[in-house]
């Protein structure tokens, strides 16, 4: 069983690589999540190498140390500001963007156009906008693959069930699916993140549980489907259970609709999470991100850097990831192979 | 048919009477488990001028009167009770009254969905009159230069972020500092009058609605075009299109005639599709251009807990959500003779 499944697996994977705008997209999801995580070493306030009153120190270092609590900054460095004491270093490393995404740069000012201190300028309260959409990066990445977990898992458990029992347990499924479907998603979304407090895990949380409707629905239909297979029927026969034939021979073949779909889910709770930072109920007010970059750009319109910037960025993921599922889409689809 | 027809829409409507019950149950309780209490809220600002020292008096004059509040908007009841309330209301065609202004929340829906469902249907109207012949141009010649820079261009406005292009039209061309083509919000004019001529009165509010409906319609030509493509492709490989051809059908009536009424049997299913997103209107895009619509009302309601209007509007729209899978059921056995009500769908 293994073996057919895996050469079903590497056929697709040849036709995706075969289309250009897929394996662009890969590129660009691959280029995101090295930099989400070495986020750190591409923006941190923290020198890699700071050599002070001939003392030699690795600061971004010793910080990941304090931070998994293994050890404690040094007393010459404890609670010190690095571009201050950089001025009577006799030597300093610094990552490409020496500023921290959430704290403000005390040297610059506030609004400032993009320059060479600041790439891609600061915001109305001084940070720096570039360290601030590299980490935002990684919160973006994060919602959109926690949401899309969870809506798989949901989605292919209710879908799974209810496609391949059938009957009263269909029945319940399906209305439950139908509650989901008549829910006004995003005004749920709204409601829920405008009256409880700001929170990232809460954003995931909403957005995977009210994600999952399509996925199940994708999932029931090729598990009825699929259920009524020659091979399903001889597993049966053998005395294989109903857990086993499920998971070992109906999912891998209904699964490839739900990878299109994660795809453009990732893109979506982006866009979503995005929305929602924007209106200023997202993330907390502390947790730059890219929406949050683009809400205080309604605070000052002339602070075009504000608004491009970070526009871009989601623009760029949305679009390699919808970019992946419409090549996954083809590559699926026998009747596209070779166009 | 008819007798089948209506038939099979009553026992639809019937069958969605419980999911309806569960999902607005759903939504109250969220609302009322939320954290944040409307009558807090509205009293808040009579309270907070006492700063300093409120005395014990002055407190319990406070609580005296938040509990009158709450008994006078039903809150004091416990949860199940006040929905069952609001259903019995429903059923009776009383929506209740606003928290917030102690208007009926009614007329609050009456006012403003003819806005959003005026965007919508010009939307969409917009939508299908772009994607089809684009689909069809790409399907005709698929390959092509044409085709491919359609589906590139088309496929990156489907990615671009809504909300975030409002506010860059807003800055650019809505009376920023650069060029001042179109108002920045609203969906009339100040001087608005009914006296003016039908032309007048369409220009102004186009003028209005220009920036809004070219946000709102960037993202949704490409399922459209794109489902229509793929499925007059396969439509093309058809017999009954060879043999159109062979006895000498002209090519554009090939196209239109023979492949293209046999796509259009998706369109309508996509169609129905998208009713339900029209009553929620774009809660980002009435916020951001200030259209009086359904999706501001909601987002406001939200953000002031009031509840009564969040909840007609969940309701509204989970009636929508149902007449869109009803027409689109519906729609799809008139179009496609080999779909009939016998068998109940999902």
């Amino acid at each position: 069983m293994t073996e057919p499944a895996q050469s079903a697996a590497r056929r697709v994977w040849r036709e995706l690589l075969r289309r250009k705008r897929a394996v662009f997209g890969l590129w660009v999801i691959g280029g995101l999540a090295a930099l989400a995580l070495f986020a750190d070493l591409v923006a941190n306030d923290k020198p890699y190498y700071l050599k002070l009153d001939g003392a030699t120190h690795f600061p971004m270092a010793i910080e990941l140390g304090v931070k998994l609590g293994l050890r404690e900054w040094p007393p010459e460095l404890v609670n010190q500001r690095f571009a201050s004491l950089a001025e009577r270093a006799e030597a300093a490393v610094w990552a490409p963007i020496p500023y921290d995404a959430t704290e403000p740069d005390i040297m610059g000012g506030v609004f400032e156009p993009p320059s060479r201190a600041h790439w891609l300028g600061t915001d109305g309260i001084g940070r720096d906008v570039a360290a601030g959409m590299v980490h935002g990066v990684r919160v973006s990445l994060s919602i959109g693959l926690v949401v899309v977990a969870i809506q798989a898992t949901i989605g292919i458990l209710f879908g799974g069930l209810a496609g391949y029992y059938g009957g009263v347990i269909d029945l319940v499924l399906s209305r439950v699916i139908e509650v989901m479907m008549g829910i006004p998603t995003f005004f749920l979304i709204l409601t829920v993140a405008a009256t409880f407090p700001p929170s990232i895990y809460l954003i995931m949380a909403i957005l995977g549980l009210t994600g999952w409707v399509g996925i199940a629905r994708l999932i029931r239909g090729e598990f009825l489907k699929v259920r009524a297979m020659d091979y399903v029927a001889a597993a049966r026969a053998i005395g294989a259970s109903d857990a086993r034939i499920m998971l070992r021979h109906v999912l891998p073949n209904a699964i490839a609709p739900v990878l299109v779909a994660m795809s453009f889910g990732v893109a979506s709770a982006v866009l979503t999470e995005s929305g929602l930072s924007f209106l200023g109920i997202g993330v907390p007010a502390q947790i730059v991100t890219w929406g949050s970059i683009l809400s205080l750009a309604q605070e000052n319109i002339t602070a075009w850097w504000l608004a491009v910037f970070p526009g871009a960025a989601i623009f760029v993921t949305v679009t390699a990831y919808n970019l992946l599922g419409d090549g996954l889409r083809d590559a699926l689809d026998p009747r596209e192979r070779g166009t | 048919m008819s007798w089948a027809l209506l038939a099979y829409a009553a026992r639809r409507i019937a069958l969605a009477v419980p999911t309806f019950v569960a999902t607005t149950f759903l939504a109250f309780s969220i609302m009322h488990l939320a954290p944040g209490d409307p009558v807090e809220l509205y009293l808040a600002g009579g309270l907070a001028s006492g700063d300093a020292g409120i005395r014990a008096e002055k407190l319990a004059d406070a609580e005296r009167a938040k509990a009158e509040l709450r008994r006078e908007l039903g809150l004091d009841q416990p949860i199940p009770v006040q929905y069952l309330r609001w259903l019995g209301g429903l059923v009776a065609g009383d929506l209740g009254r606003s928290f917030k202004d102690r208007l009926p929340v009614w007329d609050k829906l009456v006012e403003r969905i003819p806005v959003t469902i005026g965007i919508d249907a010009a939307a969409l109207l917009i939508t299908y009159l772009i994607a089809v012949p684009l689909g069809i141009c790409s399907a005709v010649w698929p390959g092509s230069r044409f085709d491919r820079v359609s589906t590139g261009v088309i496929f990156a406005l489907y990615s671009v972020p809504g909300f975030w292009l409002a506010v860059m039209l807003i800055v650019f061309f809505g009376g920023g500092d650069y060029f001042a083509w179109f108002p920045p919000g609203g969906i009339r004019s100040l001087e608005y009058s009914s006296d003016w001529s039908f032309a007048t009165k369409v220009a102004d509010v186009g003028h209005h609605l220009a920036l809004p409906l070219f946000v709102t319609t960037l993202g949704s030509y490409t399922e459209l075009s794109r489902y229509l493509r793929s499925s007059m492709l396969e439509n093309a490989r058809q017999d009954f299109v060879r043999t159109a051809r062979a006895k000498g059908v002209p090519e554009w009536s090939v196209v239109l005639k023979h492949i293209g009424r046999n796509s259009l049997i998706p369109m309508v299913v996509i169609l129905a599709g998208v009713l339900p997103g029209l009553i929620s209107g774009s809660v980002l895009l009435e916020s951001i251009f200030s259209i009086p619509g359904i999706g501001q009302l909601g987002y406001q309601s939200v953000l002031a807990r009031d509840y009564p209007v969040v909840l007609a509007l969940f309701a509204a729209s989970f009636g929508l959500t149902l007449l869109g899978i009803l027409v689109a059921d519906i729609l799809l056995a008139l179009v496609d003779p080999r779909v009939t009500f016998g068998k109940s769908g999902t």
